[in-house]
């Protein structure tokens, strides 16, 4: 293997995946870089940065490991890139995907910058998604092999020369395996709670923390029939078939719980709606636009696929019809729930991830769902 | 291949002399230097010829040193004893704005205790004026704190024209000679010093320990709460070992190495300038550019280069030196000596490194570290 004249650059978070990363790849005989990014100031009232944490352990795994670690500061790239985008969603009314965009504008941009400026051959950091590089040199994304984990969801702006660049070390791993050889390595992040949630919110409240940045308008809560149910705390606090936080009980006709089924950004009005399955919560087509397709491969102007319009969810049958400009709009196999504008519709070919486009707006029988 | 060590700011290698000194104290004498006993006698005989030593390296009697963990503790003591101790005869001290954390952290305290504390601000060389003191000054002021030697930019100050200033005057003065100490010539009386802070492994000797230089005529409280080591000025068994090693660090730096040195690192600096002028490599030094500074420390402004960017890549090809102190998350932060003197949208508060140079370095070394460094820039910057 001629891997030891091959520089990778691994972005360690402090956390399992990205420690057995660097571990697997240093094994494989690469040179290896470890690099922590910090990319929130999260400095409590005290001046401490919770960062620090992590970054110690970054340090323990590296040299553990044996390699050499570094710390870059993508505060502003990310605050300009990734977090303008969140508040900027969350005013029009959307449910933006934080990691997607941190994927696309820090990870596989700045930090794949900073990484080629180390003269790196390749990046890598833990990420449950795999690739394939065919015949004419063309790279493919592929599920991760822990179905349970695959993150290809979030990967799926990815461009192709990004992910030429890319390799995925634990990208065909069972998380458990991932943790059983962190262990076995004596590494100190072998039995690190996974992070939850957005990276910059942490175990915070989600409210209190988009409060801070947002001004929220209280308005009334209504049935799509007219009948107010009360008060709702600020559109942007409530996302398409959310249960959680209305604040009322059952009753109403049917006894079921209370679902947001509808927002109406001009009138600051929310809809909610009884049950589950309640119809209003379902789509059979969508518009979205900023298309992309991972390896730049030309698909045709309609082709049928699955897709998934959220992180973990089932993939759904699809015929999508790219209308240019980026846009593109799709017809679901059968009805789906909850679809949401300002999330991923992301498409996949078997076992291949091929590409994603952002929700704009849902349909169900030609008719434009009340979503924002 | 080999690392090359220009980070000789933030630490030196200890010299072999002072680790065998070390090393047959460690194995031979053990003793408590405060028993009465056998074994306490032969570490307290160690113990005074090494306070002896240091003492005479500054002009000091050597009942004026006082034996700290370093740098920082003297400071800390100095500062904040002061200060608590003579707050009744006023509570105005006056420092710079590009001390050391250890001091400024001190003083930051004791703003909190309800203390006045005027901090001077350098020039765009990073010095000091005696007459800044001087209009600083006044009838309340009980301490006046400037470092000796800036560790960032190595620009020094006018400290014997300031402890001429403060010689008549109620105000203690205290100097942070940390990086001074063992580059220059430090006469403690002639200068007017009152009290002044150093630390061992910066010239080759070991860590955790220093000293306080605490004249005679004055006194201050222990920090440190405890027995009554250092005649009651700094409780805790001292640390034997270390202090002869410390001793012999100081023994090591004679008035000729000294000189040989101050040339030896002039030279460098002006080495690394020639050879980035003729790869039209564009710098600017901030701090003093003429010899009369720290020579060890040199600091560059590399306009359009990312310092976090440099260092690792200098550091991947076994070069170490500085960009200044990082976060506790490992990210580098603006430097504070440099936000004073250029102000916090400078350019330079980012974009500039610190090259030290130590004992061992030769221009060999100085000429290879010049030469990749023009290679890294001119990669990063095409």
């Amino acid at each position: 293997m001629d891997n030891k004249k091959k520089r990778v650059v691994v972005g360690m978070s402090g956390g399992v995946d990205s420690s057995v990363s660097a571990l697997l790849l240093k094994q494989q005989g690469y040179e290896v870089i470890g690099v922590f990014m910090k990319n929130w100031d999260d400095s409590d009232d005290a001046g401490v940065c919770t960062a620090t944490e992590d970054y110690e352990d970054v340090a323990k795994v590296a040299n553990k490991i044996g390699i050499p670690y570094y710390s870059v500061n993508f505060e502003k790239e990310y605050w300009d890139r990734v977090f303008e985008y969140f508040l900027d969603e969350y005013r029009k009314g959307r449910t933006p995907n934080p990691d997607v965009m941190c994927n696309k504008e820090v990870k596989f941009k700045a930090f794949l910058d900073y990484a080629e400026k180390l003269n790196a051959d390749y990046i890598a950091m833990g990420h449950y998604a795999q690739s394939f590089r065919d015949d004419n040199g063309v790279v493919h994304l592929l599920r991760g092999g822990d179905a349970n984990k695959d993150q290809t969801y979030f990967l799926s702006t990815v461009q192709q020369h990004q992910l030429q660049k890319a390799l995925f070390p634990i990208g065909g791993m069972q998380k458990s395996e991932v943790r059983r050889i962190a262990e076995e390595a004596g590494l100190a992040t072998a039995k690190k709670k996974d992070s939850t949630g957005v990276c910059f919110i942490g175990e915070r409240n989600f409210r209190k923390f988009l409060g801070e940045f947002l001004p929220a308008q209280a308005g009334t809560m209504m049935t799509p029939d007219g009948e107010v149910k009360g008060k709702h705390a600020g559109l942007m606090y409530y996302t398409i078939g959310q249960r959680s936080g209305l604040g009322i009980g059952g009753n109403g006709k049917s006894n079921e719980p209370w679902f947001v089924v509808g927002k109406d950004m001009s009138k600051n009005i929310l809809y909610v709606d009884q049950g589950y399955d309640n119809p209003r919560l379902y789509a059979d087509h969508l518009e979205a636009s900023d298309l992309s397709f991972i390896t730049g491969l030309d698909y045709g102007d309609e082709f049928h696929c699955t897709a998934k319009f959220r992180y973990r969810q089932q993939d759904t049958g699809v015929t999508v019809h790219v209308l240019g400009d980026g846009k593109v709009s799709v017809d679901f196999d059968n009805p789906v729930r909850a679809i949401t504008p300002g999330q991923e519709v992301v498409f996949f070919d078997g076992e291949e991830c091929l590409g994603g486009a952002t929700i704009d707006a849902a349909y169900m029988k030609t008719k434009k769902l009340q979503y924002i | 291949m080999e690392f090359t060590y220009l980070d000789n700011a933030a630490t030196t290698p200890m010299a072999t002399e002072v680790v065998d000194v070390i090393s047959e104290q460690m194995a031979n004498n053990f003793g408590n230097a405060s028993a009465t006993n056998y074994f306490g006698r032969q570490a307290r005989k160690v113990l005074d010829e090494s306070r002896h030593t240091i003492a005479k390296s500054i002009n000091a009697k050597d009942s004026e040193i006082v034996f700290t963990s370093g740098g920082t503790e003297s400071d800390n003591t100095a500062v904040i004893e002061t200060a608590l101790s003579r707050q009744k005869l006023g509570k105005h001290i006056i420092t710079t704005a590009v001390e050391h954390e250890a001091i400024l952290k001190s003083m930051a305290y004791l703003e909190t205790l309800g203390f006045d504390i005027t901090y001077l601000m350098p020039n765009s060389r990073g010095k000091i004026t005696v007459d800044q003191v001087k209009s600083a000054l006044t009838d309340d002021t009980i301490l006046v704190s400037i470092m000796y030697g800036n560790n960032e930019t190595g620009a020094k100050n006018p400290i014997s024209k300031i402890g001429d200033l403060l010689k008549d005057h109620q105000a203690f003065f205290h100097t942070d000679a940390v990086q001074a100490y063992g580059q220059e010539d430090i006469d403690v009386k002639a200068e007017h010093i009152d009290m002044m802070s150093t630390s061992a492994h910066k010239i080759n000797g070991p860590k955790f320990i220093g000293f306080l230089y605490i004249n005679d005529d004055i006194h201050i409280p222990s920090f440190v709460k405890g027995g009554d080591q250092e005649t009651k000025r700094r409780a805790g068994t001292e640390n034997v070992p270390a202090i002869a090693g410390f001793a012999q660090a100081v023994k090591l730096i004679t008035p000729e190495v000294k000189n040989e040195r101050r040339d030896r690192y002039y030279g460098f600096k002006q080495k690394i300038q020639e050879i980035l002028k003729t790869n039209n490599v564009p710098f600017e030094v901030n701090g003093p550019t003429d010899e009369h500074a720290l020579n060890h420390v040199f600091n560059l402004y590399l306009p359009g280069v990312d310092r976090g960017v440099l260092l690792t890549r200098l550091d991947l090809e076994q070069f170490a030196v500085s960009g200044g102190s990082a976060c506790t998350a490992g990210s580098l932060e603006p430097s504070h000596v440099l936000v004073a003197m250029f102000g916090e949208d400078s350019p330079k508060v980012n974009d500039s490194i610190r090259i030290s140079f130590g004992k061992d370095n030769t221009e060999d070394e100085i000429v290879k570290f010049s030469n990749k460094l023009v290679d890294i820039i001119k990669d990063l910057t095409n």
